[in-house]
């Protein structure tokens, strides 16, 4: 049944561009606002050839991976004081859940002003709305470490670090990677969407760019790659948290 | 509402303390731009500026006539599409990869598209809202579509009831929960995928007065709108949290 479906999806997939193919070729639909298909690949092919492509893409990789590892690195250590802080947890775990659905990507203009249109921009806000989740699952994911283990770590005499790595993290893991799932998401969401606003860095950029040089196939190329490396980050992400999940 | 110990609110207001006075004192360090940081004074006279204009009201109007009218178009088309894909289990299985893959994308660079299709008016804004909205609700009513009994749609059915009766008297009963928790999400990526929009192309509404107070480096007014809209847009999460807590 699942491969019924999915047959039928990539079917549909091809019928709707064929259709769209048909429209836009007869002048149904005008092509100065909807791409033939055929131009959008023929714009993506020209775009890799000039390198276009493959340059913004590592860009905003990049940018996704610094971001992950700055908001998942801090947001883990800020989630295990918590919970190991009862009276920070209580401080702190409401103005996390407020932050959590706070607009903060329309800070963006503050953010230019301070460090200007640079990577550090980009990095910086992604990172915080990465960290958000990161910290509340990291919160959750320590906070369910049964005491027995942490116990065993205490008559063994071991140092606040050796029970971090050898005992919280590891029993913490499958609750964690739900946060860290959320932060990679959020940091490629908002990476992209900064880079299209303030028109710098990779494949964001070039959506912009592509627009206002009106070079309408080509940015089509563009989103449909961006498309394709959201699905594709999804696909790997659950893919691993369901190997976790398995073990 | 569960009073906070006293332990939690002293860490708070200290935390709030520092935050301010460690700004206050990058501020006027001249380590940054000048300018760039304006002290909390500055700030306060920005958005003191701001809020008396004659036209602030008018484009805070502009705004929230593009939030309301994006979501609003956004939550019947949504609750009609969710029905639609959870009643059709197969459809909605087919259809499910296109809707995650744009669902789970930034919406902001569809603006583009939308730009060609409507222009760079209101009406943009209001598309780009209406794309944002309606994911989130599509998503929860159909999920929550496909777990509603069957005996409730069998007896509906032996007492030979319409289409229509069916939608009114069995589903959206059932599917209320759902309904107001996508909403919920769907308001405030309106509201945040609406701002950006006049942020990036705009001539009207509170993202283009922000936008157009950076490209005049009036950075006081700035902060003040920024500071005026994070904290709107804070309060319609908190109102929209109320109603959906009311609601289950």
């Amino acid at each position: 049944m699942r491969y019924r479906t999915s047959a039928a999806s990539v079917a549909l997939f091809v019928v709707g561009v064929a259709l769209l193919e048909a429209a836009v070729r007869s002048g149904l639909v005008p092509s100065a606002i909807v791409a033939a298909p055929s131009q959008i690949f023929a714009a993506f092919r020209e775009l890799q050839g000039d390198g276009q492509l493959v340059g913004p893409f590592f860009i905003t990789l990049g940018q996704v991976f610094a971001a992950t590892l700055a908001g998942s690195v801090s947001g883990i250590l800020f989630g295990h004081l918590l919970a190991r802080r009862a009276a920070f947890a209580n401080a702190y775990l409401s103005w996390l859940g407020g932050a959590f659905s706070a607009p903060i990507v329309l800070l963006y203009p503050l953010f230019l002003v301070i460090f200007g249109r640079s990577y550090v921009t980009v990095i910086i806000m992604a990172s915080i709305t990465t960290f958000i989740p990161v910290a509340i699952k990291a919160y959750e994911a320590f906070a369910a470490v049964p005491r027995v283990l942490l116990a065993v770590g205490e008559s063994f005499n071991l140092e606040p670090g050796k029970v971090f790595r050898m005992i919280e993290l590891p029993a913490a893991l499958p609750r964690l990677f739900i946060g860290l799932r959320l932060g990679i998401i959020y940091a490629l969401v908002n990476v992209i969407a900064i880079e299209y606003l303030i028109d710098f860095g990779g494949l964001g950029r070039i959506v912009s760019d592509l627009y206002a040089a009106f070079n309408i196939a080509a940015m089509y190329a563009a989103i449909f790659l961006i498309l394709i490396l959201s699905g594709a980050f999804l696909a790997a992400l659950d893919f691993t948290q369901r190997r976790l999940r398995s073990r | 509402m569960m009073r906070k110990a006293p332990a939690a609110l002293r860490i708070q207001v200290i935390t709030l303390a520092v935050a301010l006075a460690v700004y206050e004192l990058l501020a006027r360090s001249h380590l940054f731009y000048s300018g760039a940081l304006p002290p909390l004074f500055d700030i306060a006279g920005g958005v003191a500026r701001e809020v008396v204009r004659p036209d602030f009201y008018a484009n805070l109007g502009i705004t929230a006539y593009e939030v309301v009218a994006g979501f609003t178009i956004a939550t019947a088309c949504g609750v009609t599409l969710g029905i639609v894909l959870g009643a059709q289990r197969t459809l909605g299985a087919i259809v499910a990869p296109f809707i995650d893959a744009v669902a789970t994308s930034p919406k902001i660079i569809y603006l583009p598209v939308i730009m060609l299709v409507v222009g760079t008016g209101p009406i943009s804004k209001v598309g780009m809202a209406v794309l944002s909205a309606i994911f989130p609700i599509v998503i929860s009513v159909a999920a929550e579509m496909r777990e509603i009994s069957p005996t409730l749609i069998d007896v509906a059915r032996t007492f030979r009831c319409s289409p229509m009766q069916m939608a009114m008297k069995i589903y959206l009963p059932a599917l209320r929960p759902a309904i107001v928790g996508g909403m919920r999400l769907g308001l405030g990526l309106s509201v945040l995928t609406v701002l950006l929009g006049e942020i990036k192309i705009g001539d009207k509404g509170l993202g283009y007065l922000t936008i157009d107070a950076y490209n005049h480096y009036r950075i006081p007014e700035m902060y003040g709108l920024l500071l005026l809209i994070f904290t709107m847009a804070v309060v319609v999460n908190i109102l929209i949290g109320r109603v959906a807590s009311r609601q289950r």
